[in-house]
């Protein structure tokens, strides 16, 4: 069930690069990132990648495949053809390091200018209590594994450098909003969401739900809600159409 | 002088897991200026692959457990083997541990009445595992990280700078501890972007580095698991203790080859899921060993009723701890009882409604149907034993941590001790947060000990960056991935789950041979981001490591959690008095000595039946009755 595979992948590092050709044995039931790890043992020992985990659950090994944002370790070569080339490239949003490795910085800077959960000044530890239909909103936002493939596909960033300053991204978007819907924070938060985090830049397209690894729905379950909340002060038009317009089922 | 980046820091810790970042937010709320150093992205350590969740004996779910039933499910299921200081402390403080993790904005699994819910898992007497779904170690390290981002952002309030106090250096190595005499001085590595050096300027060094699980070929352990912690402190005059005892968890995935290893959570297990030979027979039945008779079911019936009663029946047997569960499914197989793929079948389908299954196990669901092409709602899972963790590690003082090396302090997988020769599932990431934690304060308490900081010898660095550099340097010679893959298997065949000794002595030839290779190593291309260059460094640490096992598992002659002699099948209560240390001899190889265990305080010795003591001591270490 072993043939060899064609591969395109990205080698190169921030002063420029190119997409380079390998001719690779593939084997029944592989993932993209077996394949990636042949070459480094088989052809190219230097080849950068990030990997850790190998099952999705650390969103380490986030790159593009065929143009799709991706994990390569949950992306089977089944789901290829035998003579079809396949390509690999570093995500598009952050700079390159070297062949597959990206400078993903950005998502830690924004992760720290979310104010920290808050603690309720009167409840001492032991003593919280929550009722799980309470915690499984914010539940579903706390499977993000921060492959960043949603802030990668993002068109606010994804082609404009400009807009990283004043947007932090989906993923961090639902970070506060998965505070603000945490039972017993004490802060507040939808005012920065709008003001500080670019709230208002989402126009809501949902690519950010379609690529997310996780099968979270960011759009529709935290930053519509959001959107709402802060709407409640003021008129956003975007958020009337979203919930008014069906779109196609997932 | 090597030219390099230098820092200067109260206290070091090296690794970014459960372990590491519990000790860095201590040390930071003990006023130490800290820094955390870990070779992956920030988040993505080890610990976030932790599934089934964390042991605390908080009561929640049953109101008659308490840290002494929770102290003794933690000895047994190490043997007796376990540091009962370190099992005694972690019994103790864990649900403190935990329930701090809601004040940092932890969401755990509620129970009904919206306390944290805890589920049952293999060896622990009562539902005792604070969960989060099967994302519990995601939890756990997402928790600590945005604890770690909230002590940046008080210091950012108060200095303008986030990184004041606290700053995490990711994707950077360490390869080489620093001394000024006997005690501790830094710490040197390089960058794993750049591959340019660093040197860390520190009286007080945490080791938190987690395992050695990618010395074996099957393995759920990822590349970080090079035993570099342990190498490191072996290096610095340090003791390891208990490196023969690694663990095997039974149910490793087995198909695809490419995803042989990857962890299946016991929860499967603890939720109802079964385990079944190829013939459909419930085969744990068979293999209760005589010390767990009284506490496990021998029929399927009351094994079932279980679930629903636990205070009347007696537990099923694919509950028992790991080691006997692994060896059982390795005898099954090895009597031709297998699955086509070589493993065993776990079902779950037959025993849950399917919207139970992708609720309660949702990233089990996801992973077999991405993954395996199995619907796990509908059909049974194939899984065999795959090495999963190492139960030997650092020899430290319970109390606060300490090495034998001043200055030099180790918490999590990397220390040795609390689990003895077999952990229980879940006892891990409560152990991480109990001992990071003190780790974090006996590294802080020793700082302020000090009248003097000890100084780097810059002739050291020298010779560090010499070190590292030299797989450059030779050409025409072998690539590490196929050294590295010939270790891995060596590991696997001869010093595995059923250990021979001549096959451990064939094991212990080869890695001598092994020795010899990767002096002569190349690697190719430049130090930007060159994981050949990585893997050639972690090479030494993992042969290093690789030797204690196989050594200290050729001196012990019984068969104890995770040591198993085919030669010498029974436990025998005169090894448990004795544990072996290994030490490194200044031309680089291993030495395996005994010490005296120190015998259990009388009070918890009175935790147990005497019946049961019996099964595990002398007759002179039994308690007078
Ligand atoms: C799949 C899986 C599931 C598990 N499920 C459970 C469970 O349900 N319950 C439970 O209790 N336990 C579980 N365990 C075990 C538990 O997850 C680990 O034992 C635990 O997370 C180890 O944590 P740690 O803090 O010691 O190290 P890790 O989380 O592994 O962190 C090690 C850190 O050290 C760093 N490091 C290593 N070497 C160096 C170096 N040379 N220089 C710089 N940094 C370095 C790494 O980068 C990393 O940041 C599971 C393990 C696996 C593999
Ligand atoms: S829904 Fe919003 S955040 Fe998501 S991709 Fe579209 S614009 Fe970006
Ligand atoms: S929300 Fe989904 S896509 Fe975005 S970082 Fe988290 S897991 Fe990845
Ligand atoms: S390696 Fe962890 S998500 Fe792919």
């Amino acid at each position: 069930m072993s043939y060899k595979g064609k591969f395109r992948v990205w080698r190169g590092d921030s002063e420029g690069g190119e997409l380079k050709d390998y001719e690779v044995e593939v084997n029944e039931g592989e993932v993209v990132l077996d394949v990636i790890h042949r070459l480094q043992a088989t052809q190219t020992p230097d080849m950068a990648v990030r990997w850790n985990c190998k099952a999705g659950k650390c969103g380490s090994c986030s790159a593009e495949i065929n143009g799709m944002p991706k994990l390569m370790c949950m992306c089977r070569m089944n789901t290829f053809e035998e003579d079809e080339v396949v390509t690999v490239t570093p995500m598009r949003t952050f700079p390159v390091i070297k062949d597959l490795v990206t400078d993903v910085s950005f998502n830690y800077q924004k992760a720290r200018e979310i104010p920290a959960f808050k603690p309720p000044a009167d409840v001492k530890p032991g003593e919280y209590r929550m009722q799980q239909v309470d915690v499984e909103r914010s539940q579903e936002f706390r499977k993000c594994i921060e492959c960043f493939l949603c802030q990668d596909t993002c068109h606010v960033i994804r082609d404009h450098e400009e807009n990283k300053e004043s947007f932090s991204g989906p993923r961090f978007l639902m970070r506060i909003a998965e505070l603000d819907m945490h039972p017993l924070d004490a802060a507040d938060r939808q005012h920065a969401a709008q003001e500080q985090h670019g709230l208002g830049f989402c126009n809501i397209t949902k690519c950010c739900t379609e690529v997310c690894p996780e099968h979270i729905k960011i759009t529709d379950n935290a930053l519509i809600p959001m959107k709402e909340r802060v709407a409640d002060r003021k008129y956003d038009p975007l958020v009337w159409l979203g919930n008014k317009i069906r779109r196609r089922p997932a | 002088m090597t030219e390099l980046e230098r820092h200067s820091y109260d206290v070091v810790v090296i690794g970014a897991g459960g372990a590491g970042l519990r000790a860095a937010i201590e040390a930071r709320e003990q006023g130490k200026r800290t820094a955390i150093i870990c070779k992956s992205l920030f988040g993505k350590a080890h610990t976030v692959m932790a599934e089934g969740g964390a042991a605390a004996a908080m009561g929640n779910v049953n109101s008659k457990d308490n840290w002494q039933v929770h102290f003794g499910d933690t000895m047994r299921g190490g043997k007796f083997l376990n540091n009962w200081r370190m099992a005694e402390l972690h019994a103790q403080e864990a649900p403190d541990r935990v329930w701090e993790l809601e004040t940092y904005g932890a969401l755990f699994d509620r129970t009904p009445d919206g306390r944290i819910s805890q589920r049952n898992f293999g060896g622990h007497t009562y539902p005792r595992l604070a969960h989060v779904g099967d994302r519990t170690g995601l939890e756990l390290i997402r928790t600590l990280q945005q604890k770690i981002v909230s002590l940046q952002q008080e210091d950012f309030e108060a200095t303008g700078d986030y990184e004041a106090n606290l700053k995490v250096y990711a994707e950077c190595t360490i390869t080489e501890l620093m001394k000024d005499g006997e005690a501790v001085s830094g710490a040197f590595g390089y960058w794993r972007e750049s591959g340019r050096f660093i040197l860390f300027d520190a009286p007080a060094v945490i080791l938190a580095t987690g395992g050695v699980g990618k010395s074996f070929k099957v393995t759920s352990n990822s590349w970080e698991y090079t035993g570099d912690g342990h190498a490191l402190a072996m290096r610095a005059g340090a003791t390891l203790i208990n490196m023969e005892f690694i663990q095997f968890h039974p149910t490793g995935m087995v198909w695809p080859p490419s995803v042989k290893g990857i962890l299946v959570t016991e929860s499967v297990r603890g939720d109802g899921g079964v385990l079944k030979n190829s013939e459909g027979k419930r085969f744990m039945f068979e293999y209760v060993p005589d010390v767990f008779r009284a506490q496990y079911a021998d029929t399927e019936e009351e094994a079932d009723r279980w679930y629903k009663d636990a205070d009347n029946n007696r537990r099923p047997p694919e509950l028992l701890p790991r080691d006997e569960v692994a060896r059982a499914i390795n005898s099954e197989v090895k009597a031709g009882r297998g699955t086509p793929h070589g493993g065993v079948f776990l079902d779950v389908s037959t025993r849950l409604p399917a919207e139970e299954i992708t609720r309660r196990l949702p990233s089990m669901h996801h992973q077999f149907k991405e993954l395996a092409d199995v619907d796990i709602t509908k059909e049974p899972m194939e899984v065999g034993p795959t090495c999963h963790y190492v139960m030997g590690g650092v020899e430290v003082d319970p109390d606060t941590a300490s090495s034998v090396v001043p200055g030099l302090f180790a918490a999590g997988e990397v220390a040795g001790g609390m689990h003895g020769s077999n952990r229980l599932g879940g006892n891990s990431l409560s152990d991480l947060l109990v001992f990071g934690r003190r780790a974090g304060m006996g590294a802080s308490t020793y700082v302020d000990s000090l009248q003097e900081r000890p100084k780097i010898d810059e002739a050291d660095v020298d010779t560090a960056a010499t070190e590292a550099l030299a797989p450059f340097e030779l050409e025409g010679g072998e690539n590490p991935y196929s050294i590295h893959q010939e270790l891995q298997q060596s590991m696997n065949d001869l010093v595995g789950i059923i250990r021979k000794e001549e096959e451990m002595e064939q094991a212990l030839g080869r890695l001598a041979e092994f020795r010899g290779r990767i002096a002569k190593m190349t690697v190719e291309g430049h130090r930007q981001f060159n994981p050949g260059w990585h893997l050639a460094l972690d090479l030494r640490n993992m042969l290093t490591v690789s030797e204690c096992v196989a050594k200290a598992a050729l001196l012990r002659q019984e068969s104890r959690g995770g040591h198993t002699r085919d030669d010498f099948p029974g436990m025998n209560a005169e090894w448990r008095k004795k544990l072996l240390v290994c030490k490194l001899e200044s031309d680089g190889s291993v030495d395996v000595t005994e010490e005296q265990q120190i015998p259990m305080r009388p009070d918890l010795l009175e935790l147990f039946e005497l019946d049961e003591l019996s099964k595990y001591l002398t007759e002179e270490e039994l308690p007078a009755k």
